[in-house]
């Protein structure tokens, strides 16, 4: 199969680009995800630089080839820097009239467009609720339209192997790959190396899939249906080792060297939910790192038993998303009022209640920071790109160890699913963790604090004279005795507070990127970093005076952030919610900032932002 | 760890100098004073003892044993629990709760711990009520029971705590009387040599709001007539002359006998504790209750040849890391395609 590998030199003309996106849209059976990731990877490893949007339905299997059945997944590649996935696309793989329908809108002028021609029959298009065939009708016109028989060329390719319709049918996602592969010159390499591994159990299904890609590439070749093969050189990232790396993928790696760096056993209590199950999943095979994971009953007891690890001495952790969030509340009290070390994590989702589970939304925020009975501060944090859920998930572990106090990591749909490259670290690139188990009886009390910190101590259980009772009730500071008195308890709440707020003292003063002052201050927060970057490069690029604050920490927030906000003549904070961090900065600086908010379970485009900042500015 | 021999622990020991706070009389007393009487007789170093409560009048009782205590929130005890022993096999965990605690709001996890038999000892303090919120029907109230939160009696039907634990399989589950002190004892430590899930329901009275909740098992007379004491390998026999029993009938029922006229205690049903199967168990829990038939104590069910969970799960990581090799950080971070950009 030697020749597999190959990319032989073609007829046709090949033409040299900075960037494309390509998207493929299909049936939530039809391996769409499966399809783009290969592609993802096949261009990271080649070296561009990547942004992903996986985009799929919540339904397993929505009826096939109807409209809320499409999954799609998107990637933007380029040989310059990539902060979003696009917001058009050049080439779009539609598998059936559904997936054109839903997709179609989103491909730029004269754009590629490879649809399955074998599924526009009378009763794919009905079940897309078309009456006329797009392809029959001119209103694809103003762009490249390949009618590809995806269907037939697959069978005929798969023909000797002796697989049945429907099973030669599942190959014909790698067809379309292997058309793409020949599309952008890319080797195919790195997927037969992922089709060998991923089947390797199924020797049939190696070869069909292998063939499927080979026969896509070669159709390509023989039939010169482009005309045109494009190639979008490697992108200079900073120098270092490189892999692509999910947001989900990076939290679970995150917390495992967080244990490693404290020298501690890595507790997860998690119970599935989307999009946070994947952090279960990841976590699962790492017990060769002494990693345990717990699927709790619900979402209740993977707090509460983590809180359990966490008095008993593991770095614990907590997954889900924003329903669990609002189920493990009154744990998330508990570990408040016990100062327990522990990193809870909400990979946010649309809402309110069941919402869009598989769609972004950073509407979490308020539920993080406030979302408790009483006075419970709780520090938070948020992660910016698939690549720092890493860096976020050990600074979480670091300050929850540090401070004895639970931490929030706030991931979300977007993060979660897509990727990036990511520099691999090494181990002296990732901060120190130091655990202090009190061991002296002497003098010991369960709430003495340190005095920078004014964390408690960690004493845990087996530690022969630490012997004492903690709990939810309201406690005497350093006995931890029982007390209900009205000055102890205003003085325990004030404790709580500062602990958290002493959080500060270890935290960098944050400067802002872009213009140091000027006319406009974007703030952010989360996943919108990628999109805002991109649009305050381009903004700048026109000569206009912004600087752009994204928030890592958003409690405590920086010391410097109140200077910063003074710097600007206007505030803008784009945010996919209502305006929650805008409250938080109106009511913390009285800074008369405005928002742009979009609740469409989506990422922003940069037409949005630009839009928007340029009615800010007045221009 | 220090190995030096320590002198012997006494109750003493297990004691607190925290100002109790159940109400003069409660039947939580008895409880502790048992408690703090046979932890010394367990070998175990106070140390390794972790109390874990949830919230209701028993649930206090952390606060009280001079051991590692964690007093939760309602009805999570068990999950807190089950998180300490996993992470920590090496330790001794209790959990203290009560009939709302662990039955109502935390039936859920109760369940579950006993399906996955964690090595995890459950002393349930089943008084038929919320002490704590002041006297409403709780999920152990007797059916049209008068509470404050039903003035025209509870429309609920009760729940019995020991089938409940013995049809989520608990593998060892018994019941125990605050006022029968030796017995209770007993029973405390048979739960305590058990390694899987132990299930303990000690029926407690509630002098407040449910005063003599139990009393038509603990008045001197209906001891002996209404109380039925299992004991492994011995035919369930009862009455003050010891003159009733318990038959098979041939429906696979059973039935209450009078010995004599023919009928002897070899005629009886020999109690196995040990059994793997958790029918028979279930169905002399059934007994309570029915017209006519006496409310057994002591362990119902013992039966040990389960692994427990923390085990389990740990094993599975020895064996990974026998199979894989110990955890390398930087093979895990550069793992899969990763490409070097110079």
């Amino acid at each position: 199969m030697s020749t597999l590998m190959e990319v032989p030199a073609s007829k046709t003309k090949r033409e040299v680009l900075d960037q494309a996106v390509i998207r493929f849209a299909g049936d939530s059976g039809d391996g769409m995800q499966v399809t783009g990731n290969q592609f993802t990877n096949t261009v990271a490893l080649y070296g561009n630089d990547i942004a992903t949007f996986p985009d799929y339905p919540a339904e397993i299997r929505a009826p096939a080839g109807t409209l809320p059945g499409v999954s799609g997944f998107q990637l933007h590649f380029s040989s310059g820097e990539v902060h979003t996935p696009g917001d058009s696309v050049d080439v779009l793989i539609a598998m059936n009239p559904a997936a054109l329908k839903v997709n179609v809108t989103d491909l730029k002028p004269n754009g590629i467009l490879i649809v399955n021609s074998d599924s526009f029959e009378e009763s794919d298009l009905r079940k897309a609720k078309l009456t006329v065939n797009p392809l029959e009708d001119h209103s694809l016109d103003k762009f490249r339209v390949f009618p590809v028989e995806l269907q037939r060329l697959t069978r005929v390719a798969l023909q000797h192997l002796g697989l049945d319709a429907k099973a030669s049918d599942r190959c014909k996602n790698f067809f379309a790959l292997g058309m793409c592969y020949w599309l952008y010159n890319r080797s195919m390499e790195p997927t037969v190396r992922w089709i060998e591994d991923k089947f390797k159990k199924k020797p049939l299904l190696v070869e069909a899939n292998k063939l499927a890609l080979k026969a896509g590439y070669s159709y390509c070749e023989a039939t010169e249906a482009f005309q045109i093969s494009y190639e979008i050189p490697p992108a200079q990232l900073s120098p270092g080792l490189y892999r692509n790396l999910s947001g989900n993928q990076a939290l679970a790696m995150g917390f495992v060297t967080a244990a490693q760096k404290a020298g501690l056993k890595l507790f997860l209590g998690s119970y599935p939910i989307t999009p946070a199950s994947d952090i279960l999943h990841e976590l699962s095979q790492y017990k060769n790192f002494g990693v345990l994971t717990f699927q709790a009953e619900d979402e209740i007891a993977s707090i509460t038993s983590a809180i359990g690890a966490a008095y008993s001495g593991a770095l614990a952790i907590t997954t889900t998303s924003g329903p669990g969030m609002a189920l493990k509340t009154e744990a998330l009290g508990l570990a408040v009022a016990t100062e327990l070390p522990l990193v809870i994590c909400d990979i946010q989702r649309g809402g309110p209640s069941t919402g869009l589970p598989t769609k972004t939304e950073q509407a979490d925020l308020l539920q993080a920071l406030f979302g408790r009975n009483s006075e419970a501060p709780i520090p938070v944090l948020a992660a910016a790109t698939p690549g720092d859920c890493f860096w976020i998930a050990v600074e979480a572990s670091r300050i929850a160890i540090k401070y004895m106090v639970p931490v929030i990591v706030l991931s979300d749909g977007y993060l979660a699913n897509g990727a990036e490259p990511w520099r691999i670290p090494n181990w002296d690139e990732i901060p120190a963790i130091d655990v202090k188990f009190a061991t002296n009886p002497e003098g010991f009390q369960p709430y003495k604090r340190d005095p920078q910190t004014l964390a408690r101590p960690w004493a845990v259980p087996g530690t022969r004279g630490l012997e004492h009772r903690i709990g939810g009730l309201e406690k005497q500071d350093v006995t931890g005795n029982i007390n209900y008195e009205p000055l102890n308890h205003e003085n325990m709440v004030r404790i709580r507070a500062a602990k958290v707020e002493a959080i500060v003292q270890d935290i960098p003063n944050q400067l802002p990127n872009g213009d140091p002052e000027g006319d406009l201050l974007i703030v952010s927060w989360g996943s919108t970093y990628g999109a805002i970057t991109q649009a305050v490069s381009g903004q700048r690029a026109k000569g206009r005076k912004i600087g752009h604050l994204h928030l890592r920490y958003l409690h405590p927030l920086p010391g410097n952030i109140g200077d910063i906000l003074k710097r600007y003549k206007k505030v803008l904070v784009p945010e996919l919610n209502m305006g929650q961090l805008l409250w938080i900065l109106r009511a913390k600086f009285l800074v008369n900032a405005v928002g742009l908010n979009k609740i469409q379970g989506r990422p922003f485009k940069q037409s949005e932002l630009d839009q928007k900042i340029e009615e800010v500015l007045g221009l | 760890m220090t190995t030096t021999a320590l002198p012997p622990l006494t109750k003493k020991d297990f004691q607190t100098d925290q100002e109790v706070r159940w109400c003069p009389g409660c039947g939580d007393y008895a409880i502790l004073a048992a408690v703090q009487s046979v932890f010394p007789e367990l070998g175990i170093p106070r140390e390794n003892f972790v109390i874990v409560s949830g919230i209701g009048c028993s649930s206090r009782f952390p606060y009280y044993m001079h051991t590692f205590g964690f007093h939760t929130i309602h009805g999570r005890a068990p999950a807190v629990a089950t998180g300490i022993k996993a992470n920590r096999p090496d330790l001794e965990v209790w959990v203290v709760t009560g009939d709302g605690d662990a039955l109502s709001i935390g039936g859920n996890h109760t369940m579950h711990m006993l399906r996955r038999n964690v090595g995890i000892k459950v002393l349930l303090f089943n008084n038929r009520i919320y002490g704590l919120t002041k006297g409403q029907y709780s999920p152990t109230s007797e059916f049209n029971k008068i509470t404050k939160s039903t003035p025209f009696g509870s429309p609920d039907r009760p729940f019995n705590p020991v089938s409940l634990a013995i049809g989520a399989e608990a593998t060892f589950v018994a019941r125990s009387v605050d006022v029968f002190q030796s017995h209770l004892k007993d029973t405390l430590k048979a739960a305590a040599a058990h390694h899987g899930s132990a299930f303990v329901e000690i029926l407690q009275n509630c002098n407040i709001f449910n005063d003599g909740a139990w009393t038509t098992l603990t008045e001197k007379e209906a001891r002996s007539e209404q109380v039925l004491q299992l004991e492994h390998g011995k035919p369930l026999v009862y009455g003050r002359n010891r003159d009733k029993g318990i038959r098979r009938k041939l429906d696979g029922d059973i039935e209450v006998v009078q010995l004599g006229n023919g009928i002897s205690e070899s005629d009886l049903v020999l109690h196995d504790a040990h059994h793997p199967r958790p029918s028979y168990a279930f169905l002399l829990s059934h007994m309570e209750g029915r017209p006519g038939f006496p409310t057994p104590v002591g362990v119902f069910r013992a039966w040990d040849d389960l692994p427990r969970y923390e085990d389990v799960i740990n094993e599975q990581v020895r064996q990974v890391i026998q199979k894989k090799g110990p955890g390398d950080l930087t093979k895990l971070l550069r793992a899969g395609d990763t490409w070097e950009v110079k």
